[in-house]
Protein backbone atom coordinates (compact mmCIF):
# COMPACT_ATOMS: atom_id res chain seq x y z
CA UNK A 1 0.00 0.00 0.00
CA UNK A 2 2.71 2.51 1.26
CA UNK A 3 4.90 1.61 -2.47
CA UNK A 4 1.94 2.60 -4.27
CA UNK A 5 0.93 5.76 -2.39
CA UNK A 6 4.53 6.95 -2.99
CA UNK A 7 4.76 5.47 -6.58
CA UNK A 8 1.94 7.79 -7.69
CA UNK A 9 3.34 10.74 -5.87
CA UNK A 10 6.54 9.91 -7.77
CA UNK A 11 4.54 9.55 -11.07
CA UNK A 12 3.06 12.92 -10.48
CA UNK A 13 5.90 14.82 -9.92
CA UNK A 14 8.20 12.99 -12.81
CA UNK A 15 8.10 14.97 -15.90
CA UNK A 16 4.35 14.59 -17.67
CA UNK A 17 3.00 13.55 -14.15
CA UNK A 18 0.66 16.45 -14.65
CA UNK A 19 1.43 18.08 -11.13
CA UNK A 20 0.98 21.50 -10.70
CA UNK A 21 -2.07 21.52 -13.38
CA UNK A 22 -4.71 21.54 -11.16
CA UNK A 23 -2.90 24.21 -9.36
CA UNK A 24 -2.12 26.49 -12.38
CA UNK A 25 -5.54 25.90 -13.55
CA UNK A 26 -7.23 27.15 -10.10
CA UNK A 27 -4.96 30.03 -10.60
CA UNK A 28 -6.03 31.09 -13.81
CA UNK A 29 -9.66 30.59 -13.11
CA UNK A 30 -9.08 32.49 -10.07
CA UNK A 31 -7.16 35.29 -11.62
CA UNK A 32 -9.89 35.41 -14.58
CA UNK A 33 -12.77 36.38 -12.19
CA UNK A 34 -11.83 40.15 -11.37
CA UNK A 35 -11.54 40.96 -15.48
CA UNK A 36 -14.90 39.11 -16.23
CA UNK A 37 -16.87 40.51 -13.07
CA UNK A 38 -14.96 43.80 -12.94
CA UNK A 39 -12.96 46.05 -10.47
CA UNK A 40 -15.59 46.04 -8.13
CA UNK A 41 -13.90 45.21 -5.08
CA UNK A 42 -17.37 45.13 -2.95
CA UNK A 43 -19.09 42.14 -5.24
CA UNK A 44 -15.72 40.71 -5.10
CA UNK A 45 -15.88 40.58 -1.93
CA UNK A 46 -19.07 38.93 -1.50
CA UNK A 47 -18.62 36.32 -4.01
CA UNK A 48 -15.06 35.48 -3.13
CA UNK A 49 -15.50 32.26 -0.68
CA UNK A 50 -18.05 31.08 -3.63
CA UNK A 51 -15.20 31.23 -6.44
CA UNK A 52 -12.48 29.83 -4.45
CA UNK A 53 -14.67 26.93 -4.01
CA UNK A 54 -16.05 26.52 -7.22
CA UNK A 55 -12.57 26.85 -8.65
CA UNK A 56 -10.98 24.33 -6.58
CA UNK A 57 -13.40 22.14 -7.24
CA UNK A 58 -12.97 21.85 -11.00
CA UNK A 59 -9.39 21.99 -10.73
CA UNK A 60 -9.45 19.26 -8.73
CA UNK A 61 -11.52 17.56 -11.57
CA UNK A 62 -9.29 18.20 -14.37
CA UNK A 63 -6.59 15.29 -13.08
CA UNK A 64 -9.31 12.74 -12.18
CA UNK A 65 -9.75 11.06 -15.96
CA UNK A 66 -5.58 10.08 -15.43
CA UNK A 67 -6.30 8.62 -12.16
CA UNK A 68 -7.04 5.05 -12.45
CA UNK A 69 -6.76 4.99 -17.01
CA UNK A 70 -3.06 5.13 -17.35
CA UNK A 71 -3.02 2.30 -14.85
CA UNK A 72 -5.46 0.39 -16.58
CA UNK A 73 -3.92 1.22 -20.05
CA UNK A 74 -0.45 0.04 -19.68
CA UNK A 75 -1.91 -3.29 -17.74
CA UNK A 76 -0.48 -2.10 -14.21
CA UNK A 77 -4.44 -2.60 -13.09
CA UNK A 78 -5.06 -5.91 -14.21
CA UNK A 79 -1.51 -6.72 -12.62
CA UNK A 80 -2.42 -4.98 -8.81
CA UNK A 81 -5.91 -6.47 -9.04
CA UNK A 82 -3.89 -9.70 -8.89
CA UNK A 83 -1.59 -8.66 -6.29
CA UNK A 84 -2.46 -9.39 -2.64
CA UNK A 85 -3.45 -5.36 -2.27
CA UNK A 86 -7.67 -5.05 -1.85
CA UNK A 87 -8.75 -3.21 -4.84
CA UNK A 88 -10.78 -0.97 -2.22
CA UNK A 89 -7.20 -0.10 -0.95
CA UNK A 90 -6.10 0.51 -3.95
CA UNK A 91 -8.77 3.32 -4.89
CA UNK A 92 -8.29 4.46 -1.43
CA UNK A 93 -4.45 5.05 -1.95
CA UNK A 94 -4.72 5.93 -5.34
CA UNK A 95 -7.35 9.14 -3.97
CA UNK A 96 -5.38 10.17 -1.09
CA UNK A 97 -1.92 10.22 -3.48
CA UNK A 98 -4.65 12.37 -5.57
CA UNK A 99 -5.37 14.86 -2.86
CA UNK A 100 -1.59 15.04 -1.68
CA UNK A 101 -0.74 16.25 -5.50
CA UNK A 102 -3.88 18.44 -6.05
CA UNK A 103 -5.59 18.56 -3.40
CA UNK A 104 -3.66 19.97 -0.86
CA UNK A 105 -1.45 22.21 -3.16
CA UNK A 106 -5.60 24.02 -3.89
CA UNK A 107 -5.74 24.36 0.01
CA UNK A 108 -2.00 26.11 0.56
CA UNK A 109 -2.69 28.43 -2.34
CA UNK A 110 -6.14 29.23 -1.90
CA UNK A 111 -5.57 32.11 0.98
CA UNK A 112 -3.16 33.78 -1.67
CA UNK A 113 -5.51 33.62 -4.66
CA UNK A 114 -8.33 35.29 -1.85
CA UNK A 115 -6.34 38.26 -1.47
CA UNK A 116 -6.46 38.85 -5.18
CA UNK A 117 -10.69 38.58 -5.15
CA UNK A 118 -10.73 41.11 -1.73
CA UNK A 119 -11.85 38.13 0.26
CA UNK A 120 -12.54 39.59 3.73
CA UNK A 121 -10.37 39.55 6.27
CA UNK A 122 -12.20 37.14 9.22
CA UNK A 123 -12.66 34.30 5.89
CA UNK A 124 -8.99 33.45 5.84
CA UNK A 125 -8.97 30.69 8.39
CA UNK A 126 -12.63 28.89 7.65
CA UNK A 127 -11.31 29.38 4.51
CA UNK A 128 -8.32 27.22 4.29
CA UNK A 129 -10.23 25.29 7.05
CA UNK A 130 -13.30 24.28 4.57
CA UNK A 131 -11.26 23.26 1.41
CA UNK A 132 -9.04 21.05 4.15
CA UNK A 133 -11.96 19.50 5.10
CA UNK A 134 -13.40 19.24 2.05
CA UNK A 135 -10.99 18.54 -0.85
CA UNK A 136 -10.21 14.87 0.33
CA UNK A 137 -13.80 14.13 -0.60
CA UNK A 138 -13.12 15.55 -4.22
CA UNK A 139 -10.38 13.21 -4.76
CA UNK A 140 -12.10 10.30 -2.93
CA UNK A 141 -15.66 10.86 -5.29
CA UNK A 142 -13.41 10.98 -7.95
CA UNK A 143 -11.79 8.39 -7.83
CA UNK A 144 -14.95 6.37 -7.64
CA UNK A 145 -16.37 8.15 -10.36
CA UNK A 146 -12.88 7.36 -12.15
CA UNK A 147 -13.22 3.29 -11.26
CA UNK A 148 -16.95 4.05 -12.67
CA UNK A 149 -15.52 5.16 -15.86
CA UNK A 150 -12.12 3.14 -16.45
CA UNK A 151 -11.80 1.63 -20.08
CA UNK A 152 -14.01 4.03 -21.61
CA UNK A 153 -12.21 5.33 -24.23
CA UNK A 154 -11.96 9.17 -23.60
CA UNK A 155 -14.35 9.14 -20.36
CA UNK A 156 -13.01 12.03 -18.84
CA UNK A 157 -16.38 14.14 -20.09
CA UNK A 158 -18.51 10.90 -18.82
CA UNK A 159 -16.73 10.94 -15.52
CA UNK A 160 -17.20 14.90 -15.33
CA UNK A 161 -20.91 14.50 -15.32
CA UNK A 162 -21.45 11.80 -13.27
CA UNK A 163 -19.09 13.20 -10.48
CA UNK A 164 -20.14 16.86 -10.42
CA UNK A 165 -23.44 16.07 -9.15
CA UNK A 166 -22.00 14.05 -6.57
CA UNK A 167 -19.86 17.31 -5.43
CA UNK A 168 -22.89 19.30 -4.39
CA UNK A 169 -23.14 18.59 -0.59
CA UNK A 170 -19.56 18.99 -0.50
CA UNK A 171 -19.66 22.48 -2.55
CA UNK A 172 -22.22 23.83 -0.52
CA UNK A 173 -21.55 23.19 2.75
CA UNK A 174 -17.38 24.49 2.30
CA UNK A 175 -18.29 27.62 0.17
CA UNK A 176 -21.14 28.13 3.10
CA UNK A 177 -19.17 27.57 5.90
CA UNK A 178 -16.44 30.43 3.80
CA UNK A 179 -18.99 32.76 2.85
CA UNK A 180 -20.35 32.85 7.07
CA UNK A 181 -16.91 33.60 8.49
CA UNK A 182 -15.94 36.05 5.28
CA UNK A 183 -19.18 38.08 6.31
CA UNK A 184 -18.58 37.12 10.20
CA UNK A 185 -20.86 35.06 11.64
CA UNK A 186 -20.70 31.66 12.96
CA UNK A 187 -19.68 28.92 10.44
CA UNK A 188 -19.49 25.70 12.83
CA UNK A 189 -22.68 24.44 11.53
CA UNK A 190 -21.12 24.09 7.90
CA UNK A 191 -18.18 23.08 8.80
CA UNK A 192 -19.60 19.88 10.88
CA UNK A 193 -21.64 18.96 7.93
CA UNK A 194 -18.80 19.41 5.98
CA UNK A 195 -16.64 16.99 7.85
CA UNK A 196 -19.26 14.59 8.26
CA UNK A 197 -20.37 14.07 4.52
CA UNK A 198 -16.30 13.96 3.97
CA UNK A 199 -16.34 11.15 6.43
CA UNK A 200 -18.96 9.53 5.20
CA UNK A 201 -17.64 9.65 1.60
CA UNK A 202 -13.91 8.30 2.81
CA UNK A 203 -15.83 5.56 4.48
CA UNK A 204 -18.46 4.69 1.93
CA UNK A 205 -17.02 5.40 -1.45
CA UNK A 206 -13.60 2.56 -1.09
CA UNK A 207 -16.17 0.02 -1.55
CA UNK A 208 -18.30 1.18 -4.35
CA UNK A 209 -15.37 2.15 -5.99
CA UNK A 210 -13.71 -1.73 -5.44
CA UNK A 211 -16.85 -3.05 -6.57
CA UNK A 212 -17.46 -1.21 -9.53
CA UNK A 213 -13.78 -1.66 -10.56
CA UNK A 214 -13.87 -5.46 -10.50
CA UNK A 215 -17.15 -5.37 -12.65
CA UNK A 216 -15.04 -2.92 -15.25
CA UNK A 217 -11.60 -5.30 -15.13
CA UNK A 218 -13.61 -8.36 -16.52
CA UNK B 1 -0.73 -27.55 -3.28
CA UNK B 2 -2.84 -28.51 -6.61
CA UNK B 3 -4.41 -26.02 -8.94
CA UNK B 4 -7.34 -27.85 -9.92
CA UNK B 5 -9.63 -26.20 -12.98
CA UNK B 6 -12.89 -28.37 -13.10
CA UNK B 7 -15.27 -28.18 -15.56
CA UNK B 8 -14.60 -24.65 -15.98
CA UNK B 9 -16.81 -22.39 -18.72
CA UNK B 10 -15.77 -18.61 -19.86
CA UNK B 11 -16.98 -15.93 -21.40
CA UNK B 12 -16.12 -12.80 -22.59
CA UNK B 13 -18.17 -10.33 -22.56
CA UNK B 14 -20.92 -12.76 -21.56
CA UNK B 15 -20.92 -14.88 -24.63
CA UNK B 16 -19.36 -18.05 -24.13
CA UNK B 17 -16.38 -18.99 -25.33
CA UNK B 18 -15.23 -22.11 -23.62
CA UNK B 19 -17.05 -24.99 -21.26
CA UNK B 20 -15.79 -27.93 -19.97
CA UNK B 21 -12.34 -27.18 -19.10
CA UNK B 22 -10.42 -29.49 -16.75
CA UNK B 23 -7.01 -29.45 -15.55
CA UNK B 24 -4.43 -29.73 -13.07
CA UNK B 25 -1.11 -28.30 -12.61
CA UNK B 26 1.01 -29.26 -9.49
CA UNK B 27 4.31 -28.60 -8.15
CA UNK B 28 6.91 -28.23 -10.71
CA UNK B 29 4.51 -28.56 -13.73
CA UNK B 30 4.18 -26.53 -16.71
CA UNK B 31 0.79 -26.32 -19.12
CA UNK B 32 0.70 -25.07 -22.29
CA UNK B 33 -2.65 -24.00 -23.91
CA UNK B 34 -2.43 -24.14 -27.61
CA UNK B 35 -5.17 -23.04 -30.18
CA UNK B 36 -5.49 -19.88 -32.86
CA UNK B 37 -6.65 -16.46 -32.35
CA UNK B 38 -9.69 -16.05 -30.55
CA UNK B 39 -9.94 -19.48 -29.00
CA UNK B 40 -10.31 -18.15 -25.39
CA UNK B 41 -6.61 -18.41 -24.20
CA UNK B 42 -6.73 -14.98 -22.76
CA UNK B 43 -10.66 -15.68 -21.44
CA UNK B 44 -9.03 -18.97 -19.78
CA UNK B 45 -6.27 -17.37 -18.37
CA UNK B 46 -7.76 -14.23 -17.04
CA UNK B 47 -10.59 -16.11 -15.06
CA UNK B 48 -7.67 -18.47 -13.61
CA UNK B 49 -6.19 -15.56 -12.92
CA UNK B 50 -9.20 -14.05 -11.17
CA UNK B 51 -9.61 -11.07 -13.06
CA UNK B 52 -13.08 -12.14 -13.82
CA UNK B 53 -15.70 -15.14 -13.07
CA UNK B 54 -16.15 -17.89 -14.43
CA UNK B 55 -19.68 -19.16 -16.02
CA UNK B 56 -19.74 -22.41 -14.44
CA UNK B 57 -17.28 -24.27 -12.78
CA UNK B 58 -14.40 -23.48 -10.58
CA UNK B 59 -10.62 -22.88 -10.29
CA UNK B 60 -9.66 -24.50 -6.53
CA UNK B 61 -6.11 -23.90 -5.32
CA UNK B 62 -5.63 -20.31 -6.74
CA UNK B 63 -5.89 -17.71 -3.74
CA UNK B 64 -2.65 -15.49 -3.72
CA UNK B 65 -0.87 -18.46 -5.46
CA UNK B 66 -1.06 -16.85 -9.24
CA UNK B 67 1.57 -14.46 -10.71
CA UNK B 68 0.01 -13.45 -13.83
CA UNK B 69 1.56 -11.51 -16.71
CA UNK B 70 -0.30 -10.45 -19.86
CA UNK B 71 0.08 -8.46 -22.88
CA UNK B 72 0.59 -5.16 -20.80
CA UNK B 73 3.49 -5.16 -18.66
CA UNK B 74 2.24 -2.66 -16.38
CA UNK B 75 5.74 -0.73 -16.50
CA UNK B 76 5.86 3.30 -16.02
CA UNK B 77 7.56 4.74 -18.85
CA UNK B 78 9.00 7.37 -16.02
CA UNK B 79 10.01 5.08 -13.44
CA UNK B 80 13.35 3.60 -13.36
CA UNK B 81 14.00 -0.11 -14.07
CA UNK B 82 15.20 -0.77 -10.73
CA UNK B 83 11.99 1.51 -9.22
CA UNK B 84 9.74 -0.76 -11.45
CA UNK B 85 11.19 -4.03 -9.82
CA UNK B 86 11.28 -2.76 -6.57
CA UNK B 87 7.73 -1.14 -6.83
CA UNK B 88 6.39 -5.20 -7.44
CA UNK B 89 8.41 -6.74 -5.22
CA UNK B 90 7.29 -4.37 -2.26
CA UNK B 91 3.64 -4.73 -3.55
CA UNK B 92 4.13 -8.16 -3.03
CA UNK B 93 5.82 -7.87 0.15
CA UNK B 94 9.37 -8.97 -1.17
CA UNK B 95 12.42 -7.32 -0.89
CA UNK B 96 14.69 -8.91 -3.21
CA UNK B 97 15.23 -8.32 -7.15
CA UNK B 98 18.71 -8.95 -7.54
CA UNK B 99 17.92 -12.39 -8.56
CA UNK B 100 15.10 -11.65 -11.20
CA UNK B 101 17.53 -8.84 -12.61
CA UNK B 102 20.09 -11.31 -13.01
CA UNK B 103 18.43 -14.12 -14.91
CA UNK B 104 16.88 -11.66 -17.41
CA UNK B 105 19.96 -9.70 -17.60
CA UNK B 106 19.00 -6.45 -16.86
CA UNK B 107 22.22 -5.34 -14.66
CA UNK B 108 22.62 -2.67 -17.63
CA UNK B 109 19.91 -0.71 -17.71
CA UNK B 110 18.92 -0.66 -13.89
CA UNK B 111 18.89 3.22 -13.71
CA UNK B 112 17.30 3.65 -17.20
CA UNK B 113 13.80 5.00 -17.30
CA UNK B 114 11.17 2.03 -18.72
CA UNK B 115 10.18 4.34 -21.33
CA UNK B 116 13.62 4.58 -22.67
CA UNK B 117 13.66 0.53 -23.22
CA UNK B 118 12.94 -1.06 -26.36
CA UNK B 119 10.22 -3.65 -26.72
CA UNK B 120 12.24 -6.87 -26.10
CA UNK B 121 13.83 -5.12 -22.54
CA UNK B 122 10.12 -3.94 -21.42
CA UNK B 123 9.32 -7.71 -22.25
CA UNK B 124 12.36 -8.86 -20.06
CA UNK B 125 11.24 -6.56 -17.38
CA UNK B 126 8.24 -7.54 -17.76
CA UNK B 127 8.64 -10.87 -17.11
CA UNK B 128 11.49 -10.14 -14.25
CA UNK B 129 8.35 -8.72 -12.14
CA UNK B 130 6.96 -12.75 -11.46
CA UNK B 131 10.19 -13.98 -10.32
CA UNK B 132 10.22 -10.16 -7.44
CA UNK B 133 6.16 -11.85 -6.81
CA UNK B 134 7.34 -14.78 -4.55
CA UNK B 135 4.19 -16.51 -6.18
CA UNK B 136 4.61 -20.00 -7.42
CA UNK B 137 1.86 -20.23 -10.14
CA UNK B 138 2.95 -18.23 -12.93
CA UNK B 139 -0.16 -17.25 -15.63
CA UNK B 140 1.45 -16.26 -19.03
CA UNK B 141 -0.13 -14.78 -21.90
CA UNK B 142 1.80 -14.76 -24.89
CA UNK B 143 5.13 -14.64 -23.10
CA UNK B 144 7.44 -14.69 -25.55
CA UNK B 145 6.17 -11.66 -27.77
CA UNK B 146 8.85 -9.49 -28.89
CA UNK B 147 11.63 -11.57 -27.40
CA UNK B 148 15.03 -12.61 -29.56
CA UNK B 149 16.25 -16.20 -29.41
CA UNK B 150 18.85 -15.10 -26.34
CA UNK B 151 16.16 -13.67 -24.80
CA UNK B 152 13.48 -16.69 -25.12
CA UNK B 153 16.01 -18.56 -24.04
CA UNK B 154 16.86 -16.39 -20.31
CA UNK B 155 12.97 -16.85 -20.42
CA UNK B 156 13.03 -20.13 -20.73
CA UNK B 157 15.84 -20.68 -18.28
CA UNK B 158 13.69 -18.85 -15.80
CA UNK B 159 10.51 -21.23 -16.19
CA UNK B 160 12.71 -24.16 -15.71
CA UNK B 161 14.00 -22.74 -12.70
CA UNK B 162 10.84 -21.83 -10.89
CA UNK B 163 9.67 -25.24 -12.02
CA UNK B 164 12.89 -26.78 -9.92
CA UNK B 165 11.80 -24.95 -7.10
CA UNK B 166 8.27 -26.59 -6.91
CA UNK B 167 6.66 -23.89 -8.72
CA UNK B 168 4.46 -24.14 -11.45
CA UNK B 169 3.78 -22.64 -15.11
CA UNK B 170 0.44 -22.00 -17.25
CA UNK B 171 0.87 -20.23 -20.45
CA UNK B 172 -0.39 -19.68 -23.93
CA UNK B 173 2.14 -19.84 -26.67
CA UNK B 174 3.08 -20.69 -29.44
CA UNK B 175 6.73 -21.46 -29.69
CA UNK B 176 8.40 -24.55 -28.20
CA UNK B 177 10.27 -23.39 -25.47
CA UNK B 178 12.09 -26.45 -25.10
CA UNK B 179 10.01 -26.72 -21.35
CA UNK B 180 8.93 -30.14 -20.70
CA UNK B 181 5.52 -28.96 -20.62
CA UNK B 182 2.19 -30.82 -21.95
CA UNK B 183 0.03 -29.03 -23.80
CA UNK B 184 -3.97 -28.63 -23.90
CA UNK B 185 -5.30 -27.52 -27.35
CA UNK B 186 -8.34 -25.30 -25.90
CA UNK B 187 -10.38 -25.55 -29.42
CA UNK B 188 -11.33 -28.77 -28.05
CA UNK B 189 -13.59 -26.89 -25.50
CA UNK B 190 -15.13 -24.55 -27.77
CA UNK B 191 -18.79 -23.14 -25.93
CA UNK B 192 -21.53 -25.75 -27.51
CA UNK B 193 -23.53 -22.23 -27.85
CA UNK B 194 -20.67 -20.89 -30.36
CA UNK B 195 -20.08 -23.85 -31.98
CA UNK B 196 -23.61 -24.27 -32.70
CA UNK B 197 -23.56 -21.02 -34.24
CA UNK B 198 -20.53 -21.65 -36.58
CA UNK B 199 -22.46 -24.60 -37.50
CA UNK B 200 -25.45 -22.50 -38.64
CA UNK B 201 -23.26 -20.09 -40.59
CA UNK B 202 -21.72 -22.93 -42.51
CA UNK B 203 -24.61 -24.56 -43.12
CA UNK B 204 -25.69 -21.49 -44.28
Amino acid sequence: MRALFFRDLALALRAGGGFGLGLAFFLIVVVLVPFSVGPQSALLTQIAPGVLWLGALLACLLSLDRLLAVDWEDGALDLLATSPLPLEGIVAVKAAAHWVTTGLPLVLAAPVLGVLLNLAPSGYGVLVLSLALGTPALSMIGAFGAALTVGIKRGGLLLSLLVLPLYVPTLIFGAEAARRAAQGLDSATPLLLLAGVTLAVLAAMPFAAGLVLRVNLR
Amino acid sequence: MELTVTDLAVGRGGVPVLAGVSFGLGAGQALALRGPNGSGKTTLLRTVAGLQPPMAGSVAGAEDRIAYAAHADGLKAALTVAENLGFWASVFGQSEIAPAVTAFDLEDFLDRRAGQLSAGQKRRLGLARLMVTGRDVWVLDEPTVSLDAASVALFADAVQGHLAQGGAALMATHIDLGIEAETLDVSQFRSAALAMDAADEAFL
